[in-house]
């Protein structure tokens, strides 16, 4: 099972981020380990500088903006 | 070319909604119909345009430029950068842990982060197109000196000192193993681009089109039924007083330069002093509330407090001085 990260600090664009990759990985029947890290902290550990970003199993695949649909398919897949 | 817009207002004003130019419902009308067409028409192209030659500059690179600059080119290219870099798609907090995680004395952060807010795209494509270049000039010349001055003060203070306890760590971390720039160069393709440059025109169109009518709404009322020589007989000459109201006024309004803009240019009509007006207008914009309780997370009270202070001072001082000056200009 793939463990997916959101990282931002609550913002909506982040809310967004999460709501589109779980309905995506529920429409393609992928289960998936879905959840949100919102410390500043844990933030500047993991680099990012521009959030909403995402992580798939512990590597850093997006940020800067909500992600488009073909991107959440190709973590996915 | 912007005459257009112009004439847009006057056939749809005047030719089929029948009103008279002089009366007040009409005056007012045709500014805000002249306004809302030329800013949407301006604001969809510029940021298309903007967007399809920035898209490779991110914070990243910025960073990275950044870190390991003397104080004095850093300041200037942490200003100089704030006024280039979008920094509406990220949060401020994020940013300044990045850029102190790697190293960067706070002062030129900090000569970032005030500008970046100060001086966007937005807020420049409005200014030109309702109030002229020469003023637009004025104001990023000023957004610049503004971020740099309050840059090299924090610099001065040590401010790192009142970072929360991680972020000083972080920082002392970094400065201590000098960390290697970890520039990601990645090209970008003439498609890559015009798809970002889309999704900032969706972006930003989104966030700003309400702004814009609201802006411009409050412009025409007041071009059209505030009297014509209220403004210059209460708030105008010699009166001291008026610019750190202006700037007082201007906090709790923190909306944005989008709907701010509008109003001043109908001030400014009626007579409101040029250095007044400026100064109420970065007031709005770059003094937001909101913003600086998120701060709270990464510096202490009274590092947050001092920032605050200092940004009201400079404005205040700059309305002072370009009033001062505005009769020669």
């Amino acid at each position: 099972m793939k463990e997916i990260v959101v990282l931002g600090s609550g913002c909506t664009k982040c809310e967004k981020t999460a709501d589109a990759i779980r309905t995506i990985a529920e429409e393609l029947a992928i289960p998936v380990s879905l959840s949100k890290e919102t410390s500043a902290e844990a933030i500047m550990l993991a680099g990012v500088m521009r959030t909403p970003a995402v992580m798939v199993d512990g590597q850093l695949v997006h940020s800067g903006s909500i992600p488009h649909r073909q991107d959440i398919e190709a973590w996915l897949s | 070319m912007l005459a257009i817009f112009t004439q847009l207002a006057d056939w749809l004003v005047y030719q089929v909604a029948g009103l008279s130019s002089v009366s007040r419902l009409g005056s007012a009308l045709h500014f805000f119909v002249e306004d809302v067409s030329k800013i949407y028409v301006l604001l969809i192209i510029m940021i298309y345009l903007i967007a399809l030659i920035r898209a490779s500059l991110n914070v990243e690179r910025v960073r990275d430029y950044l870190t390991q600059r003397h104080t004095f080119a850093g300041l200037f290219m942490g200003a100089g950068f704030g006024a280039i870099t979008p920094f509406c798609s990220c949060s401020s907090i994020p940013v300044f842990l990045g850029f102190t995680s790697a190293g960067i004395p706070v002062g030129i952060t900090m000569a970032f982060l005030l500008t970046s807010p100060l001086i966007n795209e937005v807020a420049v494509i409005l200014l030109i197109s309702l109030l002229g270049w020469q003023l637009t000039l004025a104001y990023i010349g000023v957004g610049l000196l503004v971020g740099m001055a309050g840059g090299f003060t924090l610099h001065i203070l040590h401010a790192e000192r009142w970072l929360q306890p991680f972020a000083a760590k972080a920082y002392a971390a970094a400065s201590a193993r000098n960390v290697p720039a970890a520039a990601k160069v990645q090209s970008l393709s003439l498609h890559d681009r015009h798809q970002f440059a889309k999704d900032e025109v969706r972006d930003i169109f989104s966030r700003v089109w309400l702004w814009v009518i609201i802006g411009v709404g409050l412009g025409a009322a007041l071009h059209g039924y505030v009297p014509e020589n209220w403004v210059s007989d209460h708030l105008a000459d010699g009166q001291w007083w008026t610019v750190p109201a202006a700037v007082l006024a201007g906090i709790p309004l923190y909306s944005n330069a989008t709907g701010v803009i509008p109003v001043m240019e109908s001030l400014i009509i009626k007579g409101l002093p040029l250095g007044t007006t400026l100064a109420f207008c970065m007031s709005t914009v770059a003094a937001s509330f909101p913003e600086f309780i998120l701060l709270k997370q990464v510096m202490q009270l009274r590092l947050l407090l001092i920032i605050f202070a200092m940004l009201l001072v400079s404005f205040t001082l700059v309305g002072w001085l370009i009033n001062l000056i505005a009769p020669w200009l």
